[in-house]
């Protein structure tokens, strides 16, 4: 390792800010997808790993992927939802890699939510 | 770098790591592996996080899902639904003292909830041995700011500003202590850590060295460029082998970045440091003792003036802070004096770490803002009294502090008002006591600590705290005589004022305190021959109250002295002079007949 100069502790941390903002769980991006047995087993897996993929490769670094149990609506697995900070967040089902990568594209890094693969807006009503 | 949706922050604190989080770690590992979830899921290993009753403890990013008491047994399950299906699992969460529903998020437990961390800000959250991950945690950026954009003296005045305070014990102010040293003609000036924490039950020092290692190397090379020292030595306890493992893995990391050695972050600057092993004598976390002891030399205190600003290790200017107070540096760089001294109260600013153990329901290491109160630790953040007990005392400060009652607990913390209270700040240990504890036997116990610990030179020390001890010793042992309590006060004043360091200079503490506070125990072991709380042997007399005894014939086969007789169903009787009072019989009785006089 070279000997480091002030500026490259902003390197550093910049380098680390993904993981930083995983632990401290400060997103501005929260991608939750289903993962009940259902999920699982239409795909939720691979759904997750694409999702992966798709942060890796982007220069995004508050982008935060997460899990959560079986939605409810078992025949329309794979779901997954999107929920930029501020703003209501969006069911999205029958997912497939292909569509996964353009709701990346055009929702989580521009902003602009997919209506075609959209359930709806919002999340359900709990107590 | 592979960027995974989930980190699995283990606590690999001693406490832990002693509870087997190691093990744990392979479980864990194991387990995503046969799940394929190894790239997804990251176990990162930290420092303490605290909340040491409860261990092994994991905290599951991003979201703050608090686990607890994990056995391997649980880790399959726990990775399938919580990791894989993404269902939490309850039954590992934990459930405060007093309430039915489990509390998933660490940040809603009143433990966690009170608590404002400034030197402990990273625990938890980082791998101690990466120093990426302080570094991404802002690590290091005080240390550029105050190479390139502060001059000494700029530093010297907002540490100043700020109002920290040492956090060992006695309180000096750490900006003042930094312009002495640093106003010393000459070079070859040193700077100590001091990590020397001796005192039973305290571990403040050593969780933020295991949890964050370059909060303390980073504060110190802060220093060394305020007082302008060539080298520092971290004075660290023999007996914390995981602190030191670490400590030297960031010392070797510091040093690969250059940010120990020559030309640091190309400023110039050059400023090394090493490590001395203590080997465990009380005495050496006072300063002129340390620096005796890095020298080689026996841990003697010495009289100051000289103070170790002028004249301290190897006849060099010194200046000797304690592990907490480096941590809190870089912090105060960061942020500004101004953001730290909003903290806390007049004269004590920022927050302070206690090591809170005892009778409470929750122990645990806890950062807290200067100026709260005795009562919102015990309860708030410690859960009230073990078994629901009444309050008795909490004993601050280490052996050397004193007992604070319960019409005090309102009493908010800060140097000033605990030294009033009759007790001390010290190192920030702090002991709760419930109506079980002997006050008479506590003191004798703490003045056994210290006269085992002084060093003998002083007279007045190594003969006075020994007397005091004989004296409560006797107390105890049902010989003490009326005279006794005037006796010890004016040995504990003389104690107190004829001692040179500060090790005989509170060593009365804890008998003037409670004599203070609890004279009623003292006067009932001297004149009624009582122990009020049942503790002291010789005083107490074990008896079974016939209304209440089955005849279970329990406490009999527990006996070792075979003491006690009786017929089944019957009454059951002790043989007063077999009984040698081990209380085995009170703690297997189902039915409290056993009482204690």
């Amino acid at each position: 390792m070279s000997k480091l100069r002030p500026e490259d502790l902003d390197r550093i941390a910049e380098r680390m800010k993904r993981v930083m903002a995983l632990r401290e769980g400060t997103g501005r991006v929260r991608i939750t997808v289903h993962m009940g047995t259902c999920g699982i087993a239409a795909g939720a897996r691979t759904i997750v790993t694409t999702l992966l993929r798709c942060v890796d490769e982007s220069a995004l670094q508050d982008v935060i992927i997460s899990t959560s149990g079986c939605a409810g609506l078992c025949s329309r697995e794979p779901m997954m939802t999107v929920e930029l900070a501020g703003e209501a967040p969006v069911q999205y089902v029958d997912l497939t890699e292909d569509k996964v990568k353009r709701i990346f594209t055009e929702h989580v890094v521009s902003g602009r939510p997919v209506a075609e693969y959209a359930l709806a807006a919002g999340s359900e009503r709990t107590l | 770098m592979n960027t995974y949706r989930m980190h699995l922050m283990l606590c690999a604190g001693t406490g832990c790591v002693s509870n087997g989080s190691y093990r744990i770690k392979a479980a864990l590992e194991r387990e995503l592996a046969r799940r394929n979830l190894e790239e997804e899921v990251a176990v990162v290993t930290t420092g303490c996080n605290g909340f040491c009753a409860q261990g092994p403890v994991m905290t599951v990013q991003p979201e703050g899902i608090f686990y607890q008491l994990l056995t391997e047994e649980d880790i399959p399950e726990l990775v399938e639904e919580h990791f894989l299906k993404g269902r939490p699992v309850t039954r590992l969460m934990f459930t405060p003292p007093a309430e039915e529903a489990p509390v998933p998020k660490m940040s809603d437990i009143g433990f966690f909830r009170k608590q404002r961390l400034i030197s402990l800000r990273n625990r938890g959250l980082i791998d101690p041995e990466k120093i990426e991950d302080y570094i991404g945690r802002g690590g290091y950026r005080a240390l550029a700011k105050a190479l390139t954009a502060m001059t000494s003296e700029d530093i010297i005045q907002e540490i100043k500003k700020s109002g920290l305070r040492g956090r060992g014990g006695a309180g000096f102010p750490t900006g003042l202590k930094w312009e002495l040293t640093a106003r010393q003609a000459g070079d070859g000036k040193f700077i100590v850590c001091n990590g020397d924490e001796g005192d039973p039950g305290a571990f403040m020092d050593r969780s933020i060295v295991e949890s964050d290692p370059h909060s303390v190397l980073e504060g110190m090379v802060v220093g060394a460029k305020a007082i302008g020292a060539s080298h520092g030595f971290v004075y660290i306890r023999q007996e914390y082998p995981l602190a030191l493992e670490r400590l030297n893995v960031a010392l070797g990391q510091a040093r690969d970045y250059g940010l120990l050695g020559t030309d640091i972050l190309g400023t110039g600057l050059d400023f090394d440091i090493s490590v001395h092993r203590g080997a465990g004598a009380f005495v050496c976390g006072e300063e002129t003792s340390l620096i005796g002891s890095l020298e080689g030399r026996p841990p003697e205190p010495r009289i100051r003036p000289p103070f170790p600003a002028e004249s301290g290790v190897w006849g060099r200017p010194t200046c000797i802070n304690n592990v907490e107070t480096w941590a809190t540096v870089p912090a105060i760089i960061n942020r500004g004096a101004e953001w730290f001294s909003q903290i806390g109260t007049e004269t004590s600013k920022g927050t302070k770490v206690f090591s809170l153990v005892g009778k409470v329901k929750n122990t645990g290491l806890v950062e807290v803002p200067m100026g709260i109160t005795l009562r919102e630790m015990v309860y708030d953040i410690g859960g009230g009294i073990q078994g629901d007990k009444s309050f008795k005392a909490v004993q601050t400060g280490g052996p050397s502090g004193g007992c604070i009652p319960a019409s005090l607990l309102d009493l908010p913390i800060d140097y000033e008002r605990l030294t009033e209270a009759g007790s001390i700040m010290g190192s920030g240990g702090m002991i709760v006591m419930d109506e079980e504890t002997c006050m008479v036997d506590l003191a004798r116990y703490f003045l056994e600590f210290l006269r085992d610990e002084s060093c003998g030179k002083c007279t007045a020390c190594r003969e006075g705290v020994d007397v005091m001890y004989q004296i409560v010793a006797d107390i105890c042992a049902g010989k003490g005589r009326e005279e006794d309590i005037p006796l010890l006060e004016e040995l504990g004043h003389a104690v107190r004022d004829g001692s040179m360091c500060a090790l005989g200079g509170t060593a009365p503490n804890p008998v003037l305190s409670t004599l203070r506070y609890f004279r009623d125990e003292y006067e009932a072991h001297i004149k009624d021959r009582r122990c009020p709380a049942g503790v002291c042997k010789a005083l107490i007399t074990f008896r079974i109250d016939p209304e209440k005894c089955k005849g279970c014939l329990l406490c009999g086969r527990d006996c070792p002295q075979e003491a006690i007789t009786g017929e089944r169903r019957k009454p059951q009787t002790i043989d007063q002079e077999k009984c040698i009072k081990c209380g085995a019989c009170k703690d297997v009785c189902k039915f409290e007949a056993v009482t204690v006089q």
